[in-house]
């Protein structure tokens, strides 16, 4: 088919962008739509990275480092000389340390024969038979020349203190303050461990590969595996249709995959390397630990004049992120002496990354608790505090907020959760409270770009942006829909192809509105074209059911598409994002049973309301939030990465040991609401990130319930048994 | 080695190696790729099949062991133009967001209704002669399988709405 338009644009997000989704009148976008891609997951057929077993295919094991630093001095293959089936032993200087930071776009840091941290993936066993892979991988001898006194803990660890960001004078208003509170709280590392674990199938044809990997940023990983390698990008093509879950974990190329690469290079076949789970556990981006002091001082009424959030995180020597735990403290809240400092400690472990709401999820755990804390000690209602000091402008740089009804959220939060009635009480042995936190994830657009095909009949959306379970499919297909007057059954999304357009990739719950803004934009440039086609002006143009309208003339999009039309798009952030503040906002409630002679916590019900601007898809928004405020359910009272701190390794690295929620944590009555809101200044639809801002203050929520429900506070998270009882007892 | 087995209805005789699970056989050996492997060590429940009726890990199953067993795979229970009253649940509630659990979920619930059926109490059970299908009673017996996109309270929407059919459908 030969096209009869075609149009490529760029456009920067300078000025604040008319509603257009508000005049389009399908209303598809927002309407809670069952997932086009539904039948495929729930029968099984939705092929995922592991999923594809080419001709031929080898299977590849990994093998990790048992010292927590030094030298491979030897991979003994003779080691393995017997076994039958084994093909090779790949230890490669291309081999990388860990899975690259969101957005590298370069290759992760390579070693060689240096270990770094107990854990590390150092070679590749390959063998006919998965079966035989593993076991040869756990027969192969290597000999290391391990480093003395490798300080293995963060306490231990070499520190680099930061400079503080500021804004006014902190020491000085902290002083005058007439009510404080000075708090120390500790959470430990946590992991992603999405339910697929890490995986890839490489096959070369010629100095060409193709690579299915499990992955959120295609557009970035091409990059990163060309790097790695050392090969052009123009030799690399991604798939990743299908990702069971990434929550960060995915966001940069992992260990399995370029392993994979090497060694289906070498040997001429190609080759699948799925992490086992406890490898997953030992190598892939951890959240790190935190310690967190906050320092709230106000007056006797309630204002808060001084505010400071310092913490100390971990991260390997080499890697630039540092878990940014203050991120929301600096912005949720005004204050006349604003303070934030931060520590990174540099221990031999597994290295840290974006684990889902890098920052705030621990961040505003230990934050919001602490402004509870304050209003304890002013005698006020921790509403009332909140609902009292939400600033005019940004506290730390004056930019005005975009789109924010933190108010509202709380205030019609507490009006469903029955916050007027709240009052401690007892069930027998159970002691039940009510608690409540403030919810803020920053926003961003990121860049973007996507391509629309229109026919007479339908349109087919084609980006790499990936679906992990967020919903792309679902939404990108209604944007395209709703702007081109179709239904969604007529429009085909195509995700997870490197060969496509490149989108932002899934991260930072940037995705639904970076990928949907460039299809926004690709579906406007062919709404333009079909306006001059029928001969009226854009703004007068109507689509719908297949028929375009406009200045008393109507035709059918078969008689103004001869064969298809084709526009591609590129977004990006601009001057609205310096000149204004984006990010979605809320209110969490929980309601906590805590027995007082165990020490169990068991939550009763939950409430989300959130204001996070244009509601893309009503159905799996939700989803998205309620996943969010389980994690916060999760970490409040469960999750605990724990680490032998002789050598550092990772002691819980099963699901058996490292306790995600399951159906019995949570209960039935989890409440979300979305408060009607547009960000005229975050993007073209006036969207925000979801996935986040439902975790970034729920486990805060969670301890506030439990400390009205005891009456005793509990810092270290998470709140297991023996916490709580020892709260109590103190 | 060879292990017959009937599969979804068809009987079939596998190679594979002795160390082979059923999950990996049922993967790689028959190409039945929608039941997932997510922990290999019986943690998780994504490769939950059926058993000669009754639901187990697929992980912690030697193929070498089930000779002469019937299987049954998420493949048998419906497929994506033939979708199962619980499959369609799943998909009209949303209780999944990625997808890779759902199988294992979708297959947990299957003998779950069926064990209802049958009156099988559980340890939440009030009534152990006449268990009812509450939420307490679905989410002890859905425990064994994770979701970490945390979709758990529309799982258990989808599971009680197929069970509130059933119901309706045996009064009728």
């Amino acid at each position: 088919m030969r096209d009869d338009f075609s149009e490529t644009t760029h456009f920067k997000m300078d000025k604040a962008q008319p509603r257009l989704l508000d005049n389009t009148g399908q209303g598809i976008v927002g309407a809670p739509l069952d997932r086009p891609d539904g039948p495929l997951k729930v029968s099984g057929t939705a092929p995922y990275a592991a999923d594809v077993l080419p001709t031929g295919c080898l299977h590849g094991v990994l093998v990790r480092a048992t010292i927590s630093r030094g030298k491979v001095t030897a991979v003994d293959k003779g080691s393995l000389a017997g076994v039958e089936g084994v093909v090779d032993v790949i230890t490669d200087p291309r081999m990388i340390r860990n899975p690259a930071q969101g957005m590298a776009g370069e290759a992760p840091v390579q070693t060689g024969d240096e270990v770094h941290y107990h854990g590390q993936p150092i070679a590749l066993v390959v063998a006919e038979s998965f079966e035989t892979a593993r076991d040869a991988a756990h027969r192969l001898k290597v000999t290391y020349e391990a480093e003395d006194g490798v300080a293995v803990t963060p306490d231990t660890a070499e520190q680099e203190v930061g400079d503080p960001d500021t804004a006014g004078d902190f020491n000085a208003a902290y002083d005058g303050a007439a009510v404080k509170v000075d708090l120390d709280y500790f959470s430990p590392s946590h992991v992603a461990a999405p339910m697929e674990p890490h995986a890839a199938v490489a096959e070369w044809t010629g100095n060409q590969l193709v690579l299915r990997s499990a992955l959120q940023m295609v557009r970035f990983n091409k990059l990163e595996v060309a790097d790695s390698l050392g090969i052009s990008p123009d030799a690399v093509r991604i798939l990743a249709p299908y990702v069971g879950g990434g929550f960060g974990s995915k966001l940069g190329i992992g260990p399995e995959a370029i392993a994979a690469c090497i060694a289906a290079q070498k040997l001429g076949r190609p080759v699948r390397v799925v992490m086992s789970r406890q490898t997953v556990f030992d190598s892939v981006l951890r959240r790190s630990e935190t310690a967190q002091r906050v320092r709230l001082g106000a007056t006797k009424d309630g204002r808060i004049v001084a505010l400071s959030h310092d913490d100390r995180v971990s991260n390997i020597q080499g890697e630039g992120f540092a878990e940014p735990v203050s991120q929301a403290s600096q912005f949720l809240y005004g204050a006349d002496g604003l303070s934030f400092q931060q520590t990174v400690a540099r221990p031999a472990m597994t290295p840290s990354g974006s684990v889902r709401a890098p920052g705030e999820a621990v961040g505003m755990i230990a934050f919001e608790a602490a402004v509870d804390e304050l209003a304890e000690k002013l005698g006020m209602d921790p509403l009332e505090l909140r609902l009292k000091n939400i600033p005019d402008t940004h506290p730390m740089d004056g930019r005005p907020y975009s789109a924010r009804r933190l108010a509202d959220c709380l205030n019609d939060g507490a009006e469903r959760f029955g916050w007027a009635d709240r009052k401690m009480r007892r069930e027998g042995d159970w002691l039940i409270g009510m608690g409540m936190a403030s919810a803020a994830r920053t926003n961003m657009l990121i860049e973007s770009a996507a391509r629309v095909r229109l026919t007479g009949t339908g349109a087919i959306v084609e980006t790499d942006m990936t679906d992990i379970g967020t919903g792309t499919y679902a939404i990108l297909g209604q944007i395209a829909a709703e702007m081109l007057g179709l239904s969604v059954e007529q429009v085909e999304v195509r995700l997870g192809d490197s060969d496509l357009p490149g989108a932002s990739g899934s991260g930072g719950s940037f995705g639904a509105s970076s990928a949907g803004s460039a299809v926004f934009m690709a579906a406007k440039t062919l709404r333009e074209e079909l306006a001059k086609r029928l001969g009226c002006e854009a703004d007068d143009l109507t689509l719908s059911g297949g028929i375009a309208r406009g200045g008393n003339v109507e035709k059918s999009l078969a008689d103004l598409v001869d064969s298809e039309m084709v526009a591609e798009a590129t977004i990006e952030g601009g001057k609205t994002a310096k000149e204004s503040f984006s990010a979605g906002f809320g209110a969490h409630f929980a309601e906590v049973a805590v027995n007082e002679w165990t020490g169990e916590v068991r939550v009763r019900r939950m409430l989300g309301v959130m204001a996070m601007g244009r509601i893309l898809n009503e159905k799996t928004a939700r989803s998205q939030a309620l996943g969010g405020m389980v994690w916060g359910l999760g970490s409040a009272l469960h999750e605990e990465m724990m680490n032998d701190t002789r050598d550092g390794h990772v002691v819980t690295r099963d699901l058996a040991n490292y306790h995600v929620a399951s159906h019995l944590d949570v209960p039935r009555d989890m409440k979300v609401v979305f408060l009607e809101e547009r960000d005229d200044e975050a993007n073209p639809i006036q969207s925000k990130g979801i996935g986040e801002l439902g975790i970034s203050g729920a486990g805060a929520a969670i301890l506030n319930a439990i400390a009205h429900a005891t009456g005793k506070r509990v810092r270290t998270i998470p709140a297991l048994p023996d916490r709580v009882i020892e709260a109590m007892e103190s | 080695m060879q292990t017959k087995l009937t599969v979804n209805g068809e009987a079939q005789t596998v190679e594979h190696d002795p160390r082979a699970t059923l999950l990996d056989t049922l993967r790689d050996g028959l190409g039945l790729s929608g039941t997932k492997k997510g922990c290999d060590h019986g943690q998780c429940g994504a490769c939950t099949v059926l058993l000669d009726g009754e639901r187990v890990n697929s992980c912690l199953c030697l193929t070498a062991m089930h000779d002469g067993q019937e299987v049954t795979t998420i493949e048998g229970i419906g497929s994506p133009d033939k979708l199962s009253a619980l499959q369609k649940a799943f998909v009209e509630k949303d209780g999944y967001q990625c997808g890779y659990c759902t199988p294992g979920q979708i297959m947990s619930a299957t003998a779950l209704l069926q064990e209802m059926q049958k009156g099988q109490a559980s340890y939440v059970s009030d009534d152990l002669e006449v268990p009812k299908l509450t939420d307490d009673e679905m989410a002890e017996r859905m425990s064994g399988n994770l979701c970490r996109c945390s979709a758990y309270p529309l799982i258990r929407e989808a599971i009680a709405m197929v069970a509130d059919q059933e119901n309706e459908g045996a009064q009728a």
